[in-house]
């Protein structure tokens, strides 16, 4: 089994690496770029832990091998934190004690942000449903819940 | 886990694709969207020795009406199902069932050919294509076969497929006219695999059913389209003939046991669904809680 060569976009930057084909994304963003904030939970798609973007659209990185990023955008929740795209929501998730151990966090930001961006203002079984594909093992779904609702309520304010 | 080790070959066309599976045979494993794949391989239940990366193919991806048959080509998302006008339009029972398959970051990767090849009895879409009528396109070196879906599901993740053959679209008739529809699916969680599922298509005159496809899910080794429909059909339904249809449903049925529910219990659900279906696609609420005995 031969390394494959590889080059995608990672938060903005080219990477250009030699990979195994067994490879999945999520290791390759942990062990290969250091980017530990992906967190690799249940490796079979089922706990929502390793969500990233993926050409602009949340997916699992365990269930995406890093030959197929070829030439594809991938954003990590270091790109979404340094860009500041979601500190409001990070905010929020502090204020409102959305984290309790910290494990899901990532993930659970990654896909609040990607249904805020969908619908502005989701009613709570719409945020529930988005969250739907990530556990939180705390099980403070409550108070995340709470954090994603207040962050849609003051986005609204402040728009135009 | 991690998945083991395999080789990997990025197909250009599916000519190329085609070659690769002949060459390799059932020691190669297509990928598409990988919603399923990945995990069997992740947990080692497979281990392929090759892979034929099929994701980049753009002419196995896009939605086409053409007269009365709504194509639907193998690479097409979940979420392309759900946001695409012409299935919304012409096949409304797919995208109402698209939208309790997983959740959105899987949609968002996972195929319809996939789903379809992969065949596992608790999915949704295998289902809808029963109760379709769909036609599964196939390619394979002796070129392309045209499978009913009804013929395409043979086991559990088993299908008609050979190893050397590519789901490359299905066709839909696209929906007539008083045509209606209904699903529901029995699952502990928002995008769980259903304990129990339906995907019914239905054309109604008057207040009669002229046609009923029922395809029932999770409730045997394959998507069941059940003869018990025509126990309801271009007749008047009275509490008696539901009763009579229910009964004729759970001989046909063969549930399985797994950690989630017992034949029994399956068998009931499914009835339950079948009351519930033909209540609403009849608009008849009286026959809601009908047929439970």
């Amino acid at each position: 089994m031969t390394p494959v060569p590889i080059s995608l976009e990672v938060n903005g930057e080219r990477v250009e690496a030699h990979v195994l084909p067994r490879l999945n994304l999520a290791d390759f963003l942990r062990e290969h770029l250091k980017l530990t904030g992906t967190h690799v939970g249940c490796e079979h798609g089922v706990c929502g832990a390793c969500t990233v973007r993926f050409n602009g659209e949340i997916a699992r990185s365990c269930l995406i091998l890093a030959v197929q990023a070829q030439e594809g955008s991938v954003e990590t929740i270091e790109g979404l934190s340094d860009s500041g795209e979601i500190a409001d929501l990070q905010a929020a998730f502090r204020d409102r004690n959305s984290l309790q151990c910290g494990f899901c966090t990532p993930a659970m930001l990654m896909v609040a942000q990607d249904l805020l961006k969908q619908t502005p203002v989701p009613d709570r079984e719409e945020i529930r449903e988005h969250l739907s594909g990530n556990y939180c093992r705390c099980t403070g779904y409550q108070a995340i819940v709470d954090a994603i609702e207040t962050t849609a309520r003051l986005r609204a304010e402040r728009a135009p | 886990m991690k998945a083991s080790a395999f080789a990997y070959a990025r197909a250009t066309s599916v000519v190329n694709a085609l070659e690769l599976l002949a060459a390799y045979g059932d020691k190669a494993k297509v990928l598409s969207g990988g919603q399923s794949l990945m995990p069997a391989m992740n947990l080692r239940l497979i281990s392929p020795e090759f892979i034929v990366d099929i994701g980049e193919l753009a002419e196995l991806r896009g939605i086409v009406v053409k007269g009365d048959v709504l194509t639907v080509r193998a690479l097409t998302r979940h979420v392309d199902v759900l946001g695409s006008p012409e299935i919304a339009t012409h096949a409304p029972l797919l995208r109402d069932a698209t939208s309790h398959v997983a959740h959105p970051a899987i949609r968002n990767r996972g195929t319809l050919g996939g789903s379809l090849a992969h065949a596992d009895p608790a999915a949704e879409l295998p289902a809808c294509m029963v109760a379709l009528g769909a036609t599964v396109i196939v390619c394979g070196p002796q070129g392309e076969r045209r499978i009913p879906a009804q013929e395409f599901f043979t086991g559990i993740y088993e299908t008609a497929l050979s190893p050397q053959e590519l789901l490359v679209a299905v066709e839909l008739p696209v929906a007539q006219k008083d045509s209606a529809h209904f699903f529901h699916e029995f699952a502990r969680r928002q995008g769980d695999y259903a304990i129990v599922g339906l995907a019914a298509q239905a054309i109604i005159q008057g207040d009669q059913f002229a046609d009923l496809r029922l395809g029932f899910f999770a409730v045997g080794d394959r998507p069941l389209l059940a003869k018990a429909a025509e126990n309801l059909v271009n007749v008047a339904v009275t509490s008696e003939v539901l009763a009579s249809a229910s009964a004729a449903l759970s001989e046909e049925l063969d549930p399985q046991e797994d950690q989630q529910a017992t034949p029994a219990m399956r068998r009931h659900l499914a009835k339950v669904l079948l009351s519930r279906c033909v209540a609403t696609l009849l608009s008849r609420p009286d026959l809601r809680e009908g047929a439970r005995a």
